[in-house]
């Protein structure tokens, strides 16, 4: 044994001591400086999930407004707000939950708040009720005719474009520009006071576009013809073309 | 007979050095095997003091883009929620707008994270398609934020949701460069990094995250993946669902409806 010891280089040896000491430092820092939490559940500390649990919140949620605003809450669940959080425009209120008079929410007043989501863009999906603020009763502040509970319009609207602002544009520069549209659709009255339940018709037959776009019709001989026998017979005209936007122009 | 006696001696002795061996390299495993089980059942013991499981719940989220308007009331509350610094370019979530024009061109832009509006700007080229897309922490279930932290201050919860130790981040950005989404960024007082939780201090207490809850046209639902009752399974099962970039293997918990395949 003495003889194998011998044998070993001296360098070896202090090497090896050097990496047996550097060896229990590493662990010995290591099991100091890891937290005590640390991979219990997995490669993190445990107890940071609770951290992350733990921050402030700050909106109360549109349940929590109901307890004491019932009327309001009732009023705004009958319109066509009724899938409004109160907190979109009233804002963060947790802290008026807890101390009601300390804390008021706010009211977004002035014509600014509204076009946020009313104002007409053109990547807003079809349908949505959007408005042109530069035209739409300059200088009116939106609350005086629009009660922000119940956003029935305070007049039915009389264009169709009140609330089709992107089907009227493309139309408006269309070579169908002067066709009205209560001519392709037929709109009844009530379908201004509750769309969604009375919808307006629309032409179910290529025969319809052919009254004007056909051989023998007794249009202006400016409008483009086709044989209606022969063109596509298998399809409507709305297939293939848009007819707010037909791209013969 | 002297020398036999001794002999036995020396054979007990080796028998019960090696007892004694086995029992001290044991003992320390042994106690430490105890001792974080015991820890494990205190933590497990907090999560049930707040009525919430983790290993229990699977979260997610599905956006509609058909639904979205653009109108970034999202971005807005995740930060009044999460604290989130007010000035431009830290999100949480935020809206990009996609124009597709008939010239195959494409242009993409979330100004201020969409909390300021678009603006129409005019333009002489036609536009074939346009839409808005909400974007947001994926809590990928293969996140490779996570995979590149080098101190295990960023993970996967056991219910799906990647959250950020913000006590053990040492703000190295690695996480940052690693999604492919976009979705972190460092604080700039705390200098940790930063990312959407599906606000987790709220679906702890049955809260839906604040983007949900004042998403104005339900383009965002909120639910439980793996329960077949929740409202996102509905919207799983009644729509064409997409996620971003899934040849990236990192298999979003975000899915979306109605999904453009020019988004990124």
């Amino acid at each position: 044994m003495k003889k194998f010891l011998q044998k070993i280089p001296e360098q070896v040896k202090r090497l090896s001591i050097l990496l047996v000491v550097v060896v229990i430092v590493f662990i010995i820092a290591t099991s100091l400086l890891t937290p005590k939490d640390f991979g219990l559940i997995g490669h993190f500390r445990a107890s940071s999930v609770q951290n992350n649990a733990n921050k402030k919140m700050q909106y109360a949620g549109q349940e929590t407004c109901s307890d004491c605003h019932e009327d309001m809450w009732k009023t705004k669940n009958a319109g066509y707000h009724k899938n409004l959080s109160c907190e979109v425009c009233h804002g963060p209120s947790l802290n008026h939950v807890n101390e009601p008079d300390q804390f008021k929410p706010v009211k977004p007043k002035g014509r600014t708040f509204c076009p946020v989501c009313h104002e007409y863009n053109p990547s807003r999906p079809t349908g949505f009720p959007q408005i042109v603020t530069a035209s739409h009763n300059p200088r009116k502040i939106c609350i005086t005719c629009h009660n922000p509970h119940n956003p029935t319009p305070p007049q039915t609207p009389k264009d169709c474009s009140a609330c089709h602002a992107e089907i009227s544009n493309a139309k408006s520069v269309s070579s169908h520009m002067d066709i009205p549209c209560t001519k392709c659709h037929k709109t009844s009255a009530k379908h201004r006071l509750s769309p969604r339940e009375f919808l307006p018709t629309k032409p179910t037959q290529r025969e319809f576009c052919g009254q004007c776009h056909s051989k023998e019709a007794k249009s202006d001989e400016s409008i483009p013809r086709i044989n209606m026998t022969t063109h596509e017979p298998r399809y409507v005209c709305w297939q293939c073309h848009y007819p707010h936007l037909p791209e013969a122009q | 007979m002297e020398n036999n006696i001794s002999q036995t001696d020396k054979k007990v002795e080796r028998r019960s050095f090696l007892k004694k061996l086995a029992i001290l390299a044991l003992a320390p495993i042994a106690f430490g095997f105890l001792g974080s089980t015991d820890k494990l059942k205190t933590i497990k013991k907090w999560m049930l003091e707040n009525g919430y499981v983790p290993n229990n719940h699977k979260w997610g989220m599905g956006i509609d883009i058909n639904k979205c308007i653009g109108c970034g009331r999202c971005a807005v509350a995740c930060k009044n929620e999460n604290n989130v610094p007010q000035e431009p370019f830290f999100f949480r979530t935020w809206v990009e707008r996609y124009r597709i024009y008939e010239d195959g061109d494409i242009q993409v832009d979330s100004p201020n994270g969409s909390i300021d509006g678009f603006e129409n700007w005019r333009t002489n080229k036609k536009m074939l398609r346009s839409f808005f897309v909400p974007k947001i922490c994926n809590h990928c279930e293969n996140p490779p934020c996570v995979q590149v932290c080098p101190v295990g201050a960023t993970f996967k919860g056991e219910d799906g949701v990647v959250l950020v130790d913000s006590d053990y981040c040492v703000g190295c950005r690695y996480c940052i460069q690693a999604c492919p989404y976009g979705a972190r960024f460092l604080h700039p007082e705390t200098h940790t990094a930063e990312k959407c939780t599906f606000c987790y201090h709220r679906i702890v207490q049955d809260k839906l995250p604040a983007c949900v809850e004042v998403c104005p046209t339900q383009a965002r639902v909120f639910g439980e993946l793996n329960k077949k009752a929740s409202p996102l399974v509905r919207f799983l099962r009644m729509n064409k669902i997409g996620v971003l970039k899934p040849s990236l293997n990192t298999e979003p918990k975000v899915y979306y409806a109605n999904l453009d395949m020019e988004v990124k």
